[in-house]
């Protein structure tokens, strides 16, 4: 096995974003990976940011990472993508999700949604910007855009020998087991 | 077997599988999730929620006298609330093993502070046990419960939030049934009189010799041999840290058994390498003491010993290596601060509040602490648990005595009042107090995440429970002027308001709503309308005014382009504060 490799998954509380990396992990685990995940909660639930780094490899000590360490950064929105993105390799890949969550100084008026993010992001990085939220509702549950991104990610980090289906099944609850499978080939599909 | 666990998971497995039969705990980030999946072994270990720290490590401290292997957990501020019984308990000694889990928060991710409790073994005359992932979180548990009987000492089991949260693969094994010792009527072991004390502070001191020995043996504490150029002396999470960055090109002596320390083998360690690093996170706990006895190595002047380590900033403190990196425009990003959900029913008495001219606010330790944030603005102070109550009591005394006008409000949860809160609104009957105590009950401990409290009904083994009635509480304490109101009708709140400030004497509100976030329970819905609403905005009556956003709702926002307010549908559950705040009747509930 090569070297350790490092995720980052970031976003908003109530996104799905544990969700995805336990899945993630699990499918880690299944090919015989060693896996260490670290989360930021607490907070999750009011609002606020929340992260998750998932590191894998044939022995991985640390649960955390520093800075450009992560060869994937995955965003599940598309502002928090910059609050995260000193993490990344220079040559690291940026995963966003186009979808806008306004943090409470936007709602009040006092700032403004920030323009042109994934522009700025196009040039520092290589960037694959996914519409996740009409894809999920395209496939009749939006709360799968978190399974949309994890199979965006898989694919972009060449994670497509690991039986994806078989770790769905075994980490969701039946009644969503299809639509997630759905939503994982959507995502995977976004990835050239 | 293995399982992906956390550390907290490991924690609660590992005293399933060592025997223990008993654990309590007061829920606090990050140790509340040990508890919670102690709970699901509720066949083999009776676990409880205690009303504090101090109370979850008496309750304990009366198992292990009952002979059973039994297990205390709090978060490191916790450990202050519990430290009265903890430094006693040092000299008595236990029966059952007997093990406190302290959970440390390098980086204040969740805490006001970040003390580092590796202190409090040495300041108690106790072991410390300090695991670096789940795995030895695991079994490091086990090892604490027979060191503890081995030994006649309690461990302080020190974790630190990353060692808490994050997760690895767990070897599984069976549980080893150990029984509780035989229960032994024994004065002069377990009441600390003055007498007993002086006769067991020798003993201690004896006892930690014996420990220094164990430390010197036990495998807990191992060498690495590597190159020897470098060594390194690590302990907890910075010891995951310190073998990403250096890998096999250093030695380590890695600690698992951190006080006492194997002073020997450390020594023995010195001797062979050139350059020797102490990396640990926080105080230089290991540092001082081996430059005590005179070890010299690099550690704090090298290494911060504020905030969290990672492994980017020992790779630069000692190697001086910076890794490339890129970053996002300063325009293009904006906070995301942590608020009030939306539908909460702190953010109704809070609107109601702020109207209010003249008035100190002392918060407390909770959700409702985001009361303090913009744009609510609604507290003055927040020091520690239960400590909103007193301190007003205090700021109103002072006040008076120096010829201030000051109306004192204190704010407070449910489960924080039960915590200590309850003795500060006794000090403030007792010494006839004028101020107003506010307790926001939401029939849950909201900010940890949702467990029961003596006031919700329920146990943590899910078991129905006696029910605190507040009112009657606060009523038998002496508290004459009492009303319970709804928190989220703003007419309601500024009139019980007024009536306490007019109030010639100490008062209290409860306000009685339950978290937005709570799973309702069948009495809930008996007693609340939680049926699904929704407030919209009347564009034709909507004047731009924004005054519905100043009730901080983040399913409000303000439209730019039509400089109207917007409701957005999938957050709003139509608590209707928005609704009551307009001034031109411009919000309505949906359907109407």
């Amino acid at each position: 096995m090569a070297e350790t490799k490092n995720i980052l998954l970031c976003g908003v509380g109530g996104q799905g974003i544990i969700t995805a990396s336990k899945i993630l992990a699990a499918g880690l685990i299944s090919v015989g990976y060693d896996v260490k995940m670290s989360e930021v909660h607490g907070m999750a639930q009011r609002g606020g940011s929340v992260t998750t780094q998932v590191r894998f490899g044939e022995k991985v000590w640390s649960p955390i990472i520093g800075l450009g360490q992560a060869d994937i950064l995955v965003s599940f929105e598309t502002m928090e993508t910059g609050k995260w993105l000193e993490y990344l390799k220079p040559a690291g890949k940026v995963v966003v999700n186009d979808y806008r969550i306004p943090s409470a100084p936007i709602l009040s008026g006092a700032a403004d949604y920030p323009e042109g993010i994934l522009e700025a992001l196009s040039g520092k990085a290589d960037t694959t910007a996914i519409k996740a939220e009409g894809i999920a509702v395209g496939l009749g549950n939006i709360k799968t855009m978190n399974v949309v991104l994890l199979g965006a990610l898989v694919k972009a980090m060449g994670l497509t020998e690991i039986n994806w289906e078989e770790v769905v099944k075994t980490t969701v609850k039946p009644k969503f087991i299809d639509v997630n499978i759905q939503a994982m080939k959507a995502g995977m599909e976004m990835i050239k | 077997m293995k399982e992906f666990m956390t550390g907290n998971e490991a924690v609660a497995r590992g005293a399933y599988e060592a025997g223990c039969t008993f654990a309590s705990a007061y829920p606090g980030t990050p140790s509340t999730e040990i508890l919670e999946n102690v709970a699901q072994y509720k066949k083999d270990i009776y676990c409880e929620w205690a009303p504090n720290e101090k109370v979850a490590m008496e309750v304990a401290i009366g198992a292990t006298m009952a002979g059973a292997r039994s297990l205390a957990a709090m978060k490191h501020v916790g450990v202050n609330v519990a430290a009265d019984p903890l430094f006693t308990l040092g000299y008595l000694g236990v029966s059952g093993g007997f093990v406190l889990v302290s959970a440390d928060d390098p980086g204040c991710h969740s805490s006001q502070n970040e003390q580092d409790n590796r202190y409090y073994a040495k300041f108690s005359k106790i072991a410390c046990i300090e695991p670096s992932n789940s795995q030895e979180s695991k079994d490091m548990i086990k090892a604490s419960f027979e060191i503890s009987e081995k030994f006649d000492t309690p461990i302080l089991f020190r974790m630190t939030t990353r060692v808490c949260h994050s997760k690895g693969l767990v070897e599984m094994d069976e549980r080893t049934e150990v029984g509780a010792k035989e229960y032994v009527k024994n004065p002069a072991k377990w009441i600390a009189t003055p007498a007993n004390a002086k006769r067991l502070h020798p003993i201690v001191e004896d006892k930690l010799v014996a420990l220094e020995e164990f430390s010197n043996e036990t495998d807990l504490n191992y060498f690495e041999w590597n190159d020897k150029k470098i060594g390194i002396i690590s302990s907890g999470v910075a010891y995951t840290y310190a073998q990403e960055v250096f890998g096999n090109t250093a030695s380590y002596l890695k600690l698992g058994f951190t006080f006492p320390l194997p002073m020997k083998k450390i020594k023995e360690f010195a001797d062979q390498v050139d350059t020797l690093y102490v990396i640990e996170e926080l105080e230089p706990f290991i540092e001082e003491q081996m430059k005590a006895a005179g070890i010299e190595c690099i550690g704090k002047e090298k290494i911060p010993k504020i905030g969290e380590l990672n492994p980017d900033i020992i790779a630069e403190a000692l190697l001086g290596e910076k890794r490339e990196t890129t970053s996002m425009d300063e325009d293009k990003k904006v906070s995301r601060p942590p608020t009030l959900c939306a539908g909460c029913p702190h953010r109704g008495f809070y609107y109601a509040l702020g109207k209010k001219k003249n008035v100190v606010v002392t918060g407390d330790i909770g959700c409702y602490t985001l009361g303090a944030a913009e744009p609510l603005n609604s507290i003055d102070s927040v020091v520690c648990m239960g400590g909103s109550i007193s301190m007003a009591h205090g700021a109103q005394k002072a006040f008076e005595k120096n010829g201030v006008e000051k109306q004192l409000v204190s704010v407070i949860g449910d489960s924080t009042f039960f915590h200590t809160g309850v003795n500060s609104l006794i000090d403030v009957a007792y010494n006839s107090g004028n101020t107003v105590s506010c307790i926001l009950d939401n029939r849950i401990t909201g900010m940890t995440g949702h467990q029961e409290n003596p006031g919700t009904g329920y146990t943590l083994m899910g078991e129905p429970a006696n029910e605190i009635d507040i009112p009657g509480l606060v009523k038998a304490i002496g508290i004459k002027h009492v009303q319970t109101i709804n928190p989220l009708n703003l007419e309601e709140v500024d009139k019980a308001l007024d009536e306490a400030f007019a109030f010639d004497g100490p008062s209290v509100l409860i306000t009685r709503w339950p978290c937005v976030l709570k799973k309702f329970s069948e009495q809930d819905f008996k007693e609340f309308d939680l049926t699904k609403k929704r407030c919209v905005v009347v564009d034709e009556k909507c004047k731009g005014c924004k005054i519905c956003t100043k009730t901080g709702c983040p399913a409000i926002a303000f439209n730019k382009e039509t400089k109207l307010a917007y409701i957005d549908e999938h957050m709003c559950v139509g608590c209707e504060v928005c609704l009551q705040a307009c001034p031109f009747d411009a919000i309505e509930m949906a359907g109407e």
